[in-house]
C-alpha cells in the first residue's frame, strides 16, 4: 500500500518541511505530532483550522506551512473542508483545473472543537462521506484559553475550572468510539512520542479515500504543568501505562497497534504532571488513584489485538 | 419571451440557475425551502450543472459557501430568519474572507416569540457584517438582483458576498409575472467568475483568513472591507446601467417614486414598499404631494443618493418593518445619520414601526402616516415613534390573553 513502509525510525522522512519559529509553547505535544504529520502529508495540502492553539500558527504575514491554510471558526472546520473539497472536485470534473493542482484537505482542530461544538459538523461530514483527513491534537482541555476543562479532560485532572481537591469530576469523552460509530474509512489514535506508529497511521490514512480521523494526544507543558523537556517522556508513559491506547479502526474493526506489556502502573504517568499533584500531595488520594487505575485496567481487560 | 408566473422563491432559483452557479450548499428553512428544492430538482434532473450539498446547519452551510468561493467557484445559498442568525458567526467571518458569493435571505421575523411570517430584523442583524444587501420589492427584481449581485460581488473592486433579500410569504410565495432572461444574454452580461488569487491550488499555496496580532493590521483589513463595500456604490451604478442595456430593466440604488415634486416622502424597503406606492397614488389623487423612496441597496447605504432625493422636502416618514429594542426603527436611525447636518435636510423625520411578523399595513394607515407627518411639519414638533397597531388587533390579543388566563385557572395553576 505505502510507497515505503515505515517500520523503524530510519524510515521516517526528515525533510523538515514544517517551518520553525511558531508561537506554540516549548514542548508542545501538538506541534511535535503536527511536525511529523506534515512530513508525511507534504505541501500539497490545505489545512482547515478551527479556533484553538494552532490558530496561532498562521499570523499575518507568517505561516510555517509550505502549502495552504484556511482558518474557519470553532464549530465548522469540517464544513470548510466540505466547501473546499467540493469546489476542487467541481473544478476537476469540469476540467477547469489540472489534476496536479489538487490538494489533500486536512482539518486541524483541538479537542475542544472536536469533542464539543465541532462534533456536529464532523458527524455530518462523515455521514456525507467527505474525502478528508481530520487531525485532532488532544491536550485534554481548552488549552488556548488557559486550560479550562473540556469534554476530553481526564477524570481527576486539575484544570483552571476544576481546582477542587478531586480535580475534574467528569470522564474523558470516548471520541474515538464516537467517530468509529460513523463507520468512516479510518480512525486512529496516535501520539508524537511514538513517531513510527504515528507516521505509519498517517501514511495509512493518506492512502485511503473518505473520512479519515486521527486523534493525537498532545502533552501540554503549561496546561498539564510539567517541564517542557519531559514532553516526549510523558507521551511515552501515556502509552506504556495504557492510559492512552494506540489503536486503529479500519474495515469495521478496532485493532491496537501497541499493547503495552508489561503495562506500567498509571501513577507513573500521573505523578509526572502538576495537574495530578493533588493525588499525591499532601497525602495520597488512594481512592481516586485506584479509580483511575481501575478504569485503565477495565479498558485493557480482554483486549488481545 | 412571454413572462411566466413565478413565486419570489422560484425567481431566486432562476437567478441562480441563469448565473450558472457551480455550488449550492443548502439547509432547509421556511419560507426559503422552495429555493433549494427547485435548484435540487434542476440539478438532479440535469437541467442545470452544479452540485448541491445539504449541510447540517446554516453555520456549516455558510462556512462551506465561503470556503468553496475561496477555492474559486461560483456559489449560491439561501436562508431565512433563525437560520441566518444561526450562521451569523460565519456571515461576519466569510465577508472578511472577501469570498464573493450570493446568499438569498427570505425575511422572516425572529424569535421570540417564534413565527414564520416576515419582517426585517433577521436581515438587519447582518447589517454590519460586510455582506452587501440588496432589498427586493417584486419577483422580477429578485431574479434580476441575483444576477446583478454576482457581477457586483465578483468585481475586483468589491470582492464581498451579497445578500439578496425578499420578504417571506408576501414575495416568497406570491406569483407574479416574471420575464426570464435568455441564458446566452445572461452569459454576455455575467462572464465566468475569475477568482484571480482567491483560490487554493497546489502550485500556488495560499493562506486565507489568518489571524492578526494587534489593532493596526486588524483595523487595516476591516477598513479595507469597508472601502470595498463603498466601492460597490459605483459598481452598482455601472452594473445597473449594463443590465438596463442588456435587458431593458433599470434598477437604481434608491427607487424614487413620484418624489420630484413631493413635499412628504415615505421611506421603506422590501415588498411592503409596493403598498406604500399604491398609497402614494391614492394620496396624489386626493391632491397630496407625497412620494416614496425605496433604498434597494442598504449596504453600502447610498447616502448621497438619499440626500439628493430627500433634500429640500418638508418631511420624511420612515416606516420600519423592524424594531431595535430600546431604540426603535433601524432605518429611521440610519436616515437621521445620513441627513443630519446636510444642507436642505428635511426638518421633520417621523418614525413608524409596522409590518412586524407579517402584520399588514393598510392604505388607511399610510394615509394616517401622511397626516401625522404633515401635522408635524405644521407644528414643528416631531411626534415620538409609533407602532402601527389597531384597536381591533389589541382586542384580539386581549381575547387570546383571556383564553390563556381561563385555561390556566381551569387546570388549577391559579
Amino acid at each position: 500500500m505505502a510507497k515505503t513502509p515505515i517500520r523503524r525510525m530510519k524510515d521516517l522522512p526528515s525533510s523538515h518541511l514544517f517551518g520553525s519559529g511558531t508561537p506554540m509553547c516549548a514542548g508542545c505535544g501538538g506541534l511535535e505530532s503536527l511536525h511529523q504529520i506534515y512530513e508525511i502529508l507534504g505541501p500539497r495540502t490545505v489545512f482547515v483550522n478551527a479556533a484553538g492553539c494552532m490558530t496561532l500558527l498562521a499570523i499575518y504575514p507568517f505561516t510555517p506551512f509550505r502549502g495552504s491554510w484556511l482558518y474557519t471558526a470553532m464549530a465548522s472546520a469540517p464544513a470548510g473542508a466540505q466547501g473546499i473539497r467540493d469546489a476542487l472536485d467541481i473544478l476537476l470534473e469540469q476540467q477547469r483545473m489540472e489534476p496536479a493542482e489538487d490538494l489533500n484537505v486536512v482539518v486541524l482542530t483541538g479537542d475542544g472543537s472536536a469533542n464539543g461544538m465541532g462534533l456536529s459538523a464532523t458527524s455530518a461530514a462523515m455521514e456525507r462521506n467527505l474525502d478528508f483527513l481530520y487531525i485532532c491534537y488532544d491536550n485534554e482541555g481548552y488549552g488556548n484559553t488557559g486550560q479550562q476543562f473540556s469534554a476530553a479532560t481526564p477524570h481527576g485532572a486539575r484544570t483552571a475550572t476544576s481546582t477542587g481537591p478531586h480535580g475534574f469530576s467528569g470522564n474523558k469523552k470516548d471520541l474515538f468510539s464516537i467517530w468509529a460509530a460513523h463507520k468512516p474509512a479510518y480512525v486512529a489514535t496516535a501520539i508524537g512520542a511514538e513517531p513510527v506508529d504515528l507516521a505509519r497511521k498517517i501514511e495509512a490514512a493518506k492512502q485511503l479515500k473518505g473520512p479519515r480521523l486521527i486523534i493525537t494526544l498532545a502533552p501540554c507543558p503549561p496546561g498539564w504543568d510539567f517541564d517542557p523537556r519531559d514532553a516526549a517522556d510523558i507521551g511515552k508513559l501515556a502509552v506504556k501505562t495504557g492510559i492512552w491506547p494506540l489503536k486503529e479502526y479500519v474495515d469495521g474493526k478496532v485493532v491496537h497497534s501497541k499493547i503495552p506489556h508489561p503495562r506500567l502502573p498509571v501513577e507513573e504517568y500521573l505523578q509526572t504532571q502538576g495537574r495530578f499533584s493533588h493525588l499525591f500531595h499532601p497525602r495520597r488520594d488512594e481512592g481516586l488513584l485506584a479509580e483511575i487505575q481501575d478504569s485503565v485496567d477495565r479498558y485493557w481487560n480482554g483486549i488481545t489485538e | 419571451m412571454r413572462p411566466k408566473l413565478l413565486t419570489g422563491n422560484a425567481a431566486a432559483a432562476w437567478g441562480a440557475r441563469l448565473a450558472r452557479v457551480d455550488y449550492v450548499p443548502a439547509f432547509p428553512i421556511t419560507p426559503q425551502t422552495e429555493i433549494i428544492e427547485t435548484l435540487g430538482r434542476w440539478i438532479e434532473g440535469a437541467e442545470m450543472p452544479g452540485r448541491m450539498v445539504t449541510l447540517e446547519s446554516e453555520h456549516s452551510m455558510i462556512t462551506a459557501a465561503g470556503a468553496a468561493a475561496s477555492t474559486g467557484v461560483r456559489v449560491f445559498s439561501a436562508t431565512s430568519s433563525q437560520g441566518l442568525l444561526y450562521g451569523m458567526e460565519m456571515i461576519y467571518t466569510v465577508a472578511g474572507w472577501r469570498a464573493p458569493f450570493v446568499l438569498v435571505n427570505v425575511s422572516r421575523g425572529l424569535a421570540s416569540p417564534i413565527t414564520l411570517e416576515p419582517d426585517h430584523n433577521d436581515v438587519l442583524a447582518a447589517r454590519d457584517s460586510g455582506f452587501l444587501q440588496i432589498h427586493c420589492a417584486t419577483c422580477q427584481e429578485v431574479l434580476d438582483s441575483v444576477i446583478m449581485a454576482y457581477r457586483i460581488a465578483e468585481d475586483p473592486r468589491v470582492r464581498l458576498p451579497v445578500i439578496v433579500n425578499l420578504d417571506g410569504f408576501y414575495l416568497s410565495f406570491t406569483r407574479e409575472p416574471v420575464d426570464i432572461p435568455e441564458p446566452d444574454s445572461v452569459a454576455d452580461f455575467l462572464p465566468a467568475y475569475d477568482p484571480e488569487s482567491t483560490r487554493f491550488r497546489a502550485s500556488s499555496p495560499n493562506s486565507q483568513a489568518v489571524a492578526v496580532l494587534g489593532g493596526a493590521p486588524y483595523s487595516y483589513f476591516r477598513y479595507e472591507s469597508h472601502l470595498a463595500s463603498l466601492n460597490a456604490l459605483g459598481v452598482h451604478t455601472e452594473v445597473a446601467e449594463a443590465f438596463a442595456q442588456q435587458f431593458g430593466r433599470r434598477y437604481e440604488a434608491v427607487e424614487a417614486y413620484r418624489c420630484e415634486d413631493a413635499e412628504i416622502i415615505f421611506l421603506m424597503i422590501g415588498s411592503f414598499a409596493t403598498k406604500a406606492k399604491a398609497a402614494v397614488d391614492g394620496l396624489r389623487n386626493a391632491g397630496e404631494s407625497v412620494g416614496l423612496a425605496r433604498p434597494r441597496l442598504l449596504r453600502p447605504l447610498p447616502t448621497d443618493e438619499l440626500a439628493r432625493i430627500l433634500g429640500g422636502k418638508q418631511a420624511v416618514a420612515v416606516i420600519d418593518q423592524n424594531i431595535s429594542m430600546g431604540m426603535g426603527g433601524v432605518l429611521h436611525a440610519e436616515l437621521a445619520s445620513t441627513l443630519y447636518g446636510k444642507a436642505n435636510a428635511p426638518p421633520v423625520l417621523t418614525s413608524f414601526i409596522g409590518g412586524l411578523g407579517g402584520r399588514d399595513i393598510s392604505p388607511e394607515e399610510f394615509y394616517e402616516i401622511a397626516a401625522i407627518t404633515r401635522e408635524a411639519v405644521k407644528s414643528g414638533v416631531t411626534p415620538p415613534p409609533r407602532l402601527l397597531y389597531t384597536e381591533q388587533e389589541y382586542r384580539e390579543v386581549q381575547k387570546l390573553q383571556a383564553i390563556a388566563h381561563a385555561e390556566r385557572y381551569e387546570v388549577g395553576a391559579e
